[in-house]
């Protein structure tokens, strides 16, 4: 049985340790700051200028001055800071926080990360993708492991633009996880979801990766 | 005293707009933006501007209503998601982009006000962000080159300002902010609530009066919230 995005979820809040400072990326990632362990102490950041983020507000309590990076409005804790997104840029640029949560729409089996453009198609922008994976020293990317029209989102190369090069140390799927231990390492079957074969990961999966060690 | 407190937008604005210009502004999404400053270059009808901002608004509010009114011709931003007239003008050619990432976008806003003309960033190296671009190699990394930004005119939005044009943000409405004020050659805030001198506590200004020539009461403070989330009050 695949992972829901819950689990996905749950399975990254398990690499954020106690002390870390943490920034997670809009959608899937959002989730994992539901299932952080009691007694971890964890920091989440916001790059548009916001330090210890609070969980979202009650109806009375929302306040259109306090929201994340993904414009939800959200509330402060004892610890809150704020600062310009130049500084909070310099907190992700300077190697300050330690772990971000991402989503993506390819990654290859070099760690590129492809999650901003769909050309002629999607026009977004960056936003503060291509600055958090170029300055913060641990990159999980949350993702579905197949796209809608069933191709392998974990590829031998991106065929989109890329955020990033050579930048993922983790993958979440709601098949698997695939991790690896330096950014010179191919990545390996870290894990697999329940009743899921490693011959259906292996199908649906483009990229080259080491199997399960015993 | 120099007199930096004007009545109304319009005669903040009065001999600062001209066709083909660059305007920086501050805000994230929709939060911390310059309604009132914006709202009064949709009514000027200046055309051909650039904007500096790290987004585009929406539809109906923020820099979409200029977007609207085709008053402009080129944006730099780091995600101009969630407007539809965006998408449009651009993938039919009307509109120019030039995608930058949030924080380099941060950093060359701070940079043009600071007198830097560039600086090296690991930010998009490897990307098409970094094409056509100088890198450099520090430590065995490579960096990319990217510029400092000036504007022709910033536009920023606080929540108190004192005559000297001393600004104090609030919570995460400060963002881009502090860096639009300092990249503008002229730089207009608008506030929230207008202070008497000597009302702030020195050490709690965010952005001093040097970089903000033209100040004025904000009138429209709307506010909108992009993304109303909120949770169940605990039982």
């Amino acid at each position: 049985m695949p992972w829901t995005r819950d689990d996905m979820a749950a399975l990254a809040a398990q690499e954020l340790l106690d002390g870390f400072y943490v920034n997670l990326g809009i959608g899937i990632p959002t989730l994992v700051a539901n299932h952080i362990a009691p007694g971890v102490d964890v920091t989440l950041q916001s790059e548009n200028g916001m330090l210890g983020l609070g969980p979202f507000p009650t109806e009375a309590d929302i306040d259109a001055d306090i929201i994340n990076a993904g414009k939800q409005t959200i509330t402060e804790l004892d610890r809150t800071s704020y600062v310009s997104s130049a500084d909070s840029f310099g907190m992700i640029r300077g190697g300050h926080i330690q772990l971000s949560v991402l989503g993506a729409m390819e990654v290859a089996e070099n760690g590129d990360l492809a999650n901003w453009m769909v050309p002629g198609k999607m026009v977004k922008g960056p936003g503060g993708a291509m600055d958090l994976v170029a300055g913060v020293g641990r990159i999980i990317v949350l993702m579905d492991h197949v796209d809608k029209a069933g191709t392998a989102k974990f590829r031998k190369s991106c065929t989109l633009p890329l955020t990033g090069a050579n930048v993922v140390d983790m993958i979440i799927t709601n098949l698997a996880i695939f991790q690896r231990p330096d950014r010179r390492s191919p990545f390996f079957l870290k894990a697999i979801a329940p009743n899921v074969l490693p011959d259906e990961v292996r199908a649906k999966t483009e990229a080259h990766y080491l199997e399960m060690p015993a | 005293m120099v007199q930096k407190i004007y009545d109304n937008a319009p005669l903040a604005l009065d001999g600062l707009l001209f066709d083909g210009m660059v305007i920086a502004a501050g805000g994230f999404g929709l939060c911390g933006i310059p309604e009132t400053l914006i709202d009064a270059i949709v009514e000027s009808g200046v055309t051909g501007i650039t904007a500096i901002s790290n987004n585009a608004g929406v539809d109906d509010f923020g820099l979409g209503k200029l977007l609207k009114t085709r008053q402009i011709r080129k944006m730099i931003s780091s995600y101009v998601g969630e407007n539809k007239e965006f998408e449009r003008q651009y993938l039919s050619g009307e509109l120019e982009i030039e995608f930058c990432p949030q924080g380099t976008l941060a950093e060359r806003m701070r940079a043009g006000g600071a007198g830097i003309a560039g600086f090296y960033t690991r930010t998009g190296v490897g990307t098409m962000i970094a094409e056509g671009k100088e890198t450099k190699l520090f430590n065995g990394e490579t960096y990319v080159l990217e510029t400092g930004l000036v504007a022709d005119l910033a536009i920023v939005k606080a929540w108190k300002g004192d005559p000297y044009g001393n600004l104090i943000f609030r919570k995460s409405a400060r963002n881009f902010n502090p860096m639009a004020a300092t990249c503008g050659k002229v730089t207009v805030a608008e506030v929230e609530t207008i202070v008497e001198p000597g009302a702030f506590d020195p050490d709690h200004v965010h952005s001093p009066g040097v970089f903000v020539q033209r100040l004025l009461l904000a009138t429209h403070n709307e506010k909108r919230i992009e993304q109303r989330t909120i949770r169940q009050e605990a039982a």
